[in-house]
């Protein structure tokens, strides 16, 4: 465990997560017990475990994005577990960002207006936010004439670096990451990581799963294995 | 880009809205708040009683039980005992009608501009040269190109007519939309472009919008907020992405399942 | 016997005074007591069978009939003139009926049946107006619903009105609306003036009390002396009054309205007042216009 809990911008708490499927003759099945760990400013924490061990599981449930069946979650004072849509979606705004394995957009919209967006919904000038996009849309290689663009037709790896500059344009204190380095080569790799280190560098808390050991060790200042968190081994 | 989120007042606040048909449930028990700058989804198949209750929250039909408080000038007033000349009022300026069917929601035999201008008209516009501005401004805004202003919607393709609809509830800056199947009928990349504009306006403007739709791509892009619905009931609410992404209730389940993935 | 010596006695024998019986007078007299209170709005009533079909004046005839008394003395135009075919049926058909005196001369007329045209001469306290109104509501071309339309008045929602106003000059550059020019009285409802030329609009400020009858419609409504009436307009396409840029032909006058009438069938034309009484009247002060000479044949 490392520096107080107190001071941990996430924190998850007994966490359990069942699915029950009941088009399926209502099998019940559940995939997390007694999960906790927590995550300080300026730390970078990797899930570890096997394929289908729940690691997405749990960063979705971090995310809100699936419900958890008991325990807390808590970013900064708020507990996701217990929070009202209002407080989430105002939560994913300023304070918990998310970069998935896949870019999600609307299709019509212009790259630079995918990545500039965050900014703007937090109140960033449209100036200033265009202007940080165009910085980062650059560092990532994605040439200036497609950022006008929407990157619905880019490539698998032009998409992932799109998904990455949107997820690193606001400075989240909390951010979850899928495979941040999944479909990149080793130039671009690189910007990630130093991105993903400069993140920590300003306090952001990190959650992260990464296939790539190297990124992992670089990166991260402990591991946390859900397989512990399964409920026929929880203690 | 307005961020609202820091308002403290809900916009709309719904609490046992029930209407019946004789003895058949239209909707029962429906409730909750809508805050400033949110989406909210009504989702469900023929029957759930969603048209029922947009119309019952619109002040088209008048429900049986229930509040509908919407923020007034800082006060919540109950719009379901409101008198009809202050309801026909707020219909014509905070609120807005975006009706499936776009002939519904326009006057045919009316020019666009005149379409567009007559909310303003009607809350008392007198310069046919600011008029004419308001109007292009916002046809251009919903992408009909500037020279059709004076072409009757009878002239337009579907598409249009309903991004017309759009510019003429939009006009006078309304805080609540409601949109019954705002794509139905149009053709998939027409439907796309529409649903385009539509996040894109109700971002900009920090509109809030119930919307009413079986299709959950739609609410998918559109909605932050869904609630779904089956017979008349309110069966599971949340988070867009978590009722489809996570579903509890057995509809919610099959609903979602059953959606083609192309 | 001359028209001056058939008294009310003569004709009285096969019909009731002015044609109707008391008991409808009576519902068409409250009509118009409830239309003069209300100024500008439409009351319902119960537009009888007359002896014309509909849209040859039936609703202006029955207002006349339940106003006029045995001493009035009553003046009929049409489209400004006493001697067109409508006038003249409906003036005999109240000398028959009503056995009332009868003129053309305005100033000398104590009730005026008028259809599409106000006269030139301005009216006086003891002056009563009836016009015939073909469609007595404003809104109808642009709101088919009767149900519509009358909540739009009850809730003095307008902005439509407006939409007619916009679509003309989007259409026209102007509005083009030259007659049955909407106007709204006392600042509250929107009304159709029936069928007059909308530079007849500003005269319907006056000391004479105005009725308004649609048989086929089945409404009546009023303008009591000195209402306010404002033509609607933008606040930069505002009201005018059109009028052809000429001399009236045989008087002279230049702030009449004028009718354009074809003399042969090479095109050459002449205008002259459309009120005929105000040109004679004109005349016998002894102004001339400019065809006077030619004109005399026409008089």
């Amino acid at each position: 465990m490392s520096g107080g809990r107190e001071q941990a911008m996430i924190r998850i708490d007994n966490l359990s997560k069942t699915f029950t499927l009941h088009n399926q003759g209502s099998t019940v099945i559940p995939v997390m017990a007694n999960a906790a760990f927590s995550v300080a400013p300026g730390e970078c924490v990797a899930l570890t475990g096997e394929s289908g061990a729940g690691k997405s599981t749990l960063m979705r449930m971090i995310y809100g994005n699936y419900l958890a069946a008991g325990g807390s979650i808590r970013i900064g004072d708020t507990d996701i577990v217990t929070a009202t849509p209002r407080e989430i979606l105002r939560l994913r705004r300023h304070t918990l960002g998310y970069v998935s394995q896949f870019l999600r957009v609307v299709p019509r919209v212009p790259t630079l207006d995918v990545v500039a967006e965050p900014l703007l919904a937090t109140g960033t000038p449209a100036g200033a936010a265009r202007a940080a996009a165009e910085a980062l849309l650059a560092r990532l290689n994605i040439p200036e004439r497609l950022w006008s663009l929407s990157p619905t037709t880019f490539s698998g790896g032009e998409q992932q670096r799109v998904n990455i500059a949107r997820g690193f344009a606001y400075a989240y204190p909390a951010l979850l990451l899928d495979e941040p380095t999944a479909s990149l080569d080793a130039q671009n790799r690189e910007t990630v990581l130093r991105l993903i280190e400069e993140a920590k560098a300003r306090g952001a808390a990190i959650v992260g799963i990464f296939h790539d050991e190297a990124a992992r060790s670089r990166l991260c200042d402990r591991e946390v294995d859900v397989t512990a968190f399964r409920p026929d081994r929880a203690a | 880009m307005k961020d609202l989120s820091v308002q403290d007042r809900p916009l709309l606040q719904v609490a046992g809205l029930t209407k019946y048909y004789g003895s058949r449930i239209g909707c029962e028990g429906v409730g909750f708040d809508l805050w400033p700058g949110e989406v909210m989804g009504i989702v469900g198949e023929s029957g759930s009683g969603k048209t029922t209750l947009l119309n019952c929250l619109a002040g088209h039909l008048a429900p049986d039980e229930g509040r509908v408080l919407f923020d007034l000038d800082g006060v919540p007033t109950d719009t379901v005992t409101m008198s009809e000349p202050a309801r026909r009022k707020l219909g014509r300026t905070d609120w807005a009608f975006v009706h499936q069917h776009a002939a519904d929601g326009l006057r045919m035999n009316v020019s666009a501009g005149g379409n567009v201008g007559e909310r303003l008209m009607a809350v008392g516009a007198r310069h046919y040269g600011n008029i004419r501005e308001s109007a292009q401004d916002w046809i251009t805004r919903v992408e009909i190109p500037a020279d059709r202003i004076d072409d009757r919607p009878t002239a337009f393709s579907g598409g249009m007519r309903q991004r017309l609809q759009i510019a003429r509830n939009l006009v006078t800056g309304p805080r609540l939309v409601f949109m019954d199947e705002p794509t139905g009928g149009l053709d998939v990349s027409v439907q796309a472009r529409l649903l385009d504009l539509l996040r894109g306006l109700v971002r900009e403007m920090g509109l809030s919008a119930i919307i009413v739709t079986h299709d959950l791509a739609v609410v998918r892009l559109l909605a932050d907020r869904l609630m779904v619905m089956k017979d008349g009931h309110v069966v599971e609410t949340g988070l867009t992405d978590q009722v489809l992404d996570d579903p509890q209730h057995a509809y919610t389940q099959l609903l979602v399942s059953s959606v083609l993935q192309v | 016997m001359t028209r001056a010596e058939t008294g009310p006695e003569a004709s009285m024998s096969d019909y009731n005074f002015a044609y109707l019986d008391e008991q409808t007078k009576r519902m068409i007299r409250r009509a118009i007591l409830k239309g003069l209170a209300i100024p500008g709005y439409q009351v319902p009533f119960a537009s009888r069978e007359m002896p014309m079909p509909y849209g040859w004046g039936t609703g202006g005839v029955q207002v006349s009939a339940a106003t006029l008394t045995p001493n009035d003395t009553f003046k009929v135009i049409d489209q400004g003139a006493d001697d067109t075919t409508n006038a003249v049926s409906i003036r005999k058909f109240f000398e028959k009926t009503a056995g009332v005196a009868v003129t053309e001369r305005t100033a000398e007329a104590t009730i005026i049946q008028t259809r599409h045209r106000i006269p030139e001469e301005d009216l006086t306290e003891d002056q009563i107006l009836v016009y015939q109104v073909p469609i007595p509501e404003p809104l109808r071309f642009l709101e088919p619903s009767e149900v519509e339309t009358r909540k739009m008045h009850a809730l003095e929602e307008y902005g439509l009105m407006h939409v007619k106003l916009y679509e003309d000059i989007a259409r026209h550059g102007e509005i083009a609306t030259a007659y049955a020019y909407p106007v709204k009285v006392e600042g509250r409802y929107v009304m159709d003036p029936s069928p007059i030329p909308k530079f007849d609009n500003p005269k319907m400020e006056m000391a004479a009390i105005q009725l308004f009858g649609a048989g086929r419609e089945q409404r009546i409504y009023a303008l009591p002396p000195y209402t306010q009436v404002v033509s609607l307009d933008f606040e930069d396409y505002p009201f005018e009054r059109m009028r052809a840029q000429e001399d009236c032909g045989l008087c002279g006058a230049d702030d009449s309205y004028l009718d354009e009438v074809i003399m042969d069938d090479a095109g050459g034309r002449m205008f002259v007042c459309s009120d005929t009484d105000y040109c004679r009247a004109r005349r016998e002060a002894g102004h001339r216009g400019a065809m006077a000479a030619e004109g005399e044949a026409f008089a």
